[in-house]
């Protein structure tokens, strides 16, 4: 949280840089470099959009640069989240913050049926291969019709799954008490309180620093070649 | 006739399902494969209209090999009726769905709607031919499903478990149906973990446990086999059971079935009367 | 009692007047579409909460009448397994699936953990507490959404088609853990059954229903004879065998429902 916020705040690129580095330890004490690689080699497309986007249209080398990092750490902080919480833990944690049970349960639903879901659509499109269906020949218009029979099937067993889950739901009293008091409990450990402060500590640094502290600033004077003057319109 | 030559299957990442498969069944034969869940019995299949490629050995249909081919292709000759019709279904009215599988190969109008007839009437599915799919019932979405596949005539026919959920009426008719399919000409292979439709039919069974076979051999062999039937979570047949318990009587051990049974004991009795 | 889904041309089920004891191992069965599922949602409260139509006449189940509770308050007097262990099963470990039925009552933390022990204990799966339900075989997961049910602690306990999913040495296991659970506790069980060869012997009473109303009702021995062989429903085979024998003029002192039985008196006529 305190990376996301430092990373918004900032516009200058050594800061970015310090923020984009403060991550990686991060992403060494949960264990997950693979998994965080992987979401940032999807990014890459996105990143290199940002970063020409701001060059082309008249911004200077530096501040591409600058946005394109922005954008990464902001990008490298979700997945980094996500791949650590589990949902029944966010949702355990939305639960204590007193959002109303129904929704928090709604999302960690969600999210949980998510592979489900994603094994159903592999068992449709098995299927419906098996009737001779062609799912990468034809013209545009014929692929996008070609996905008719993927995606009926697929919402109607969701419809169906989702109906036999809620029939499960209330014989087990859902909503029965609006008091829960859930078996397991997120507890507060020293570490998740190191965190938190940490996390404080980082948002005042960060606005202090912007505030108050003059940056240096890096000037690469490469500039946008004069073959697209038209370009310079200011964005 | 499908071959399999040291067939492996696993998926990228995972333990392998299949472990080295090696069988074959030819044109016209009535086949069951069986075993527990997880047992690789869907992936096999799977294998045979080239949905699932081999990681090892190959797999060959009517002599061609499926690497060499397509599902599309395959298809045409290899028909895998699924074992949920949701997953299948999705068409305004019964007789498109059935258009759906003909018009992907290439099949004219009027053929079309002549087969689609043909099919219905078969599988006693006319009255429904203009309703939609999504309100019948579970039985009879089941037999939709099975007239979407069959509508395109394919030699070789898959059914993986066609019996779940049914109740006894569905089974016995069932059951006749696939026994006229199998005498029309057409291979069939059923799926399934139904001992008791199964000795009622006979079928020749290939067990699989944990992506292998462990048995290839008659019904009459593989369901008096206590101890195979256990490794693969099976149990004997009733009637089966029934027999093994008197073999010590003289009653033949090796009847599975009800109305041989009843011979059987009339034969007995009628011995000693 | 009768009902009549919303848009249904006819009734489900019509003029039903039944009585189920406490402590009662009922099967319940029928061919597809005779209104057994219908009668199972009207006892737990699905209906009339959840499926909307028309409810006539009435219903008292472990002295609380439906229409007038709803399926959340009727939760933890009737409690409800339904076919398919995936979609019943849905936390990230079978102990917060358990846990979830209670939690939902508003229990106590200690009392929650207390009835998720012991439940998982009953059905005998207290080691795979900790594990995530896909992990489990069909089997293990019917165990659990037991155990789910049971956590609530209901008088009557429902099961529709429990074994459906599952291969034949796992729903001879499940039907096991279900009829000892109905000796020890006491709990009033209706199992929906197509697979009669395995459940006939666990049954004390068996209720055959064909296209709406209630047809048989009685012993598995009172029921399991012509009429029953009739409306179509799928008698164990040895049933079946010693029904053709007796058309052949054998006499039998009783028809058996399992094999030992069956067995048994086969044994006896050949010692002759």
């Amino acid at each position: 949280m305190g990376i996301f916020t430092a990373a918004l705040l900032f516009s200058n690129i050594y800061a970015l840089i310090v923020v984009f580095l403060v991550q990686l330890p991060i992403v060494a004490a949960s264990k997950s470099w693979k998994k965080w690689a992987g979401s940032m080699r999807a990014g890459v497309l996105l990143a290199v959009l940002i970063f020409v986007m701001n060059f082309v249209f008249g911004s200077t080398f530096v501040f591409s640069a600058a946005m394109t990092l922005r954008f990464v750490t902001l990008m490298s902080t979700f997945s980094l989240f996500f791949m650590t919480t589990s949902p029944d833990d966010l949702g355990l944690a939305l639960e204590q913050t007193h959002v109303p049970y129904t929704l928090s349960f709604t999302f960690t639903t969600a999210v949980r049926l998510v592979p489900t879901m994603a094994l159903d659509a592999q068992t449709v499109i098995d299927a419906q291969r098996s009737r001779g269906l062609e799912l990468d020949t034809g013209n545009f218009m014929k692929r996008i019709r070609n996905y008719i029979p993927i995606l009926i099937p697929l919402i109607v067993s969701a419809i169906r799954r989702s109906i036999e889950l809620a029939e499960a739901l209330e014989s087990r009293g859902f909503g029965a008490s609006p008091n829960r008091q859930p078996l397991i409990v997120l507890r507060m450990k020293a570490t998740d309180y190191l965190v938190v402060i940490s996390t404080v500590l980082m948002i005042i640094l960060a606005v202090y620093v912007y505030l108050y502290v003059p940056l240096p600033t890096l000037d690469i004077p490469i500039e946008m070649p004069k073959i697209f003057p038209w370009f310079q319109l200011s964005i | 006739m499908i071959e399999t030559e040291g067939l492996k299957f696993a998926y990228p990442g995972s333990p392998e399902v299949l472990r080295g498969i090696d069988l074959k069944i030819t044109d016209g034969e009535f086949v069951a494969i069986m075993g527990e869940n997880g047992a690789g019995k869907t992936t096999l299949v799977k294998t045979f209209n080239g949905l699932l490629m081999p990681s090892a050995g190959t797999v060959r249909i009517d002599g061609v090999d499926t690497r060499d081919s397509s599902v599309a292709k395959l298809s045409r000759d290899v028909g895998l009726v699924f074992q949920n019709p949701d997953h299948q279904l999705f068409s305004e009215t019964v007789r498109e769905e059935l258009a759906f599988s003909l018009r992907n190969f290439g099949y004219e109008e009027d053929t079309i709607d002549r087969r689609a007839a043909s099919i219905l009437e078969t599988l006693d599915l006319a009255r429904y031919a203009e309703s939609s799919p999504f309100v019948l019932s579970g039985g009879e979405r089941k037999r939709v499903a099975l007239a979407a596949v069959l509508v395109w005539n394919p030699k070789h026919i898959i059914l993986d478990e066609p019996t779940i959920g049914q109740d006894y009426q569905q089974k016995d008719r069932l059951r006749n149906f696939i026994i006229q399919l199998n005498a029309q000409g057409k291979t069939v292979i059923v799926i399934t973990h139904d001992v008791e439709f199964v000795a009622e039919c006979k079928p020749r069974i290939i067990l699989l446990s944990r992506g292998l076979v462990i048995g290839d051999r008659s019904s009459e062999d593989i369901l008096t086999d206590g101890a195979l039937l256990d490794r693969a979570s099976l149990t004997r047949p009733q009637i089966g059971a029934l027999m093994h318990e008197l073999k010590d009587r003289g009653l033949p051990e090796r009847t599975i079935d009800v109305y041989s049974a009843e011979q059987a004991i009339l034969r007995a009795l009628g011995r000693k009367e | 009692m009768s009902f009549t889904y919303t848009g249904a041309s006819k009734p489900s089920i019509e003029d039903i007047s039944l009585g189920i004891a406490s402590g009662e191992f009922v099967v319940l069965t029928g061919p597809s579409g005779c209104g057994k599922t219908t009668i199972c949602r009207c006892l737990n409260g699905l209906i009339p909460n959840f499926y909307s139509g028309d409810f006539a006449g009435e219903l008292t189940v472990d002295g609380m009448n439906v229409k007038e509770h709803t399926t959340a308050e009727l939760a933890s007097h009737v409690g409800m397994v339904f076919q398919n262990p995936e979609n019943q099963l849905f936390s990230l470990s079978v102990e917060r699936d358990v846990a979830f039925g209670p939690e939902n009552l508003g229990l106590s933390r200690e009392e929650t953990r207390r009835r998720v022990d012991w439940a998982l204990d009953v059905t005998g799966i207290s080691h795979l507490k900790d594990k995530p339900p896909y992990e489990l075989s069909g089997g293990q997961q019917q165990r659990a959404a037991i155990a789910a049910v049971l956590a609530m602690q209901p008088k009557v306990m429902i099961l529709d088609e429990p074994t459906s999913f599952l291969d034949p040495k796992s729903a001879l296991e499940i039907l096991q853990v279900i009829s000892e659970l109905n000796q020890k506790l006491a709990i009033t069980t209706i199992l929906v059954e197509h697979r009669l060869d395995i459940v006939s012997t666990h049954a004390n009473r068996v209720i055959v229903m064909d296209n709406g109303r209630v047809v048989l009702d009685g012993t598995p021995k009172d029921v399991y004879g012509e009429h029953a062989r009739l409306i179509g429903i799928g008698l164990p085979r040895v049933t079946t065998l010693f029904n053709l024998l007796q058309r052949d003029g054998i006499q039998f002192p009783q028809t058996p429902i399992a094999v030992d039985e069956a067995a048994d008196m086969l044994r006896k006529m050949l010692s002759r």
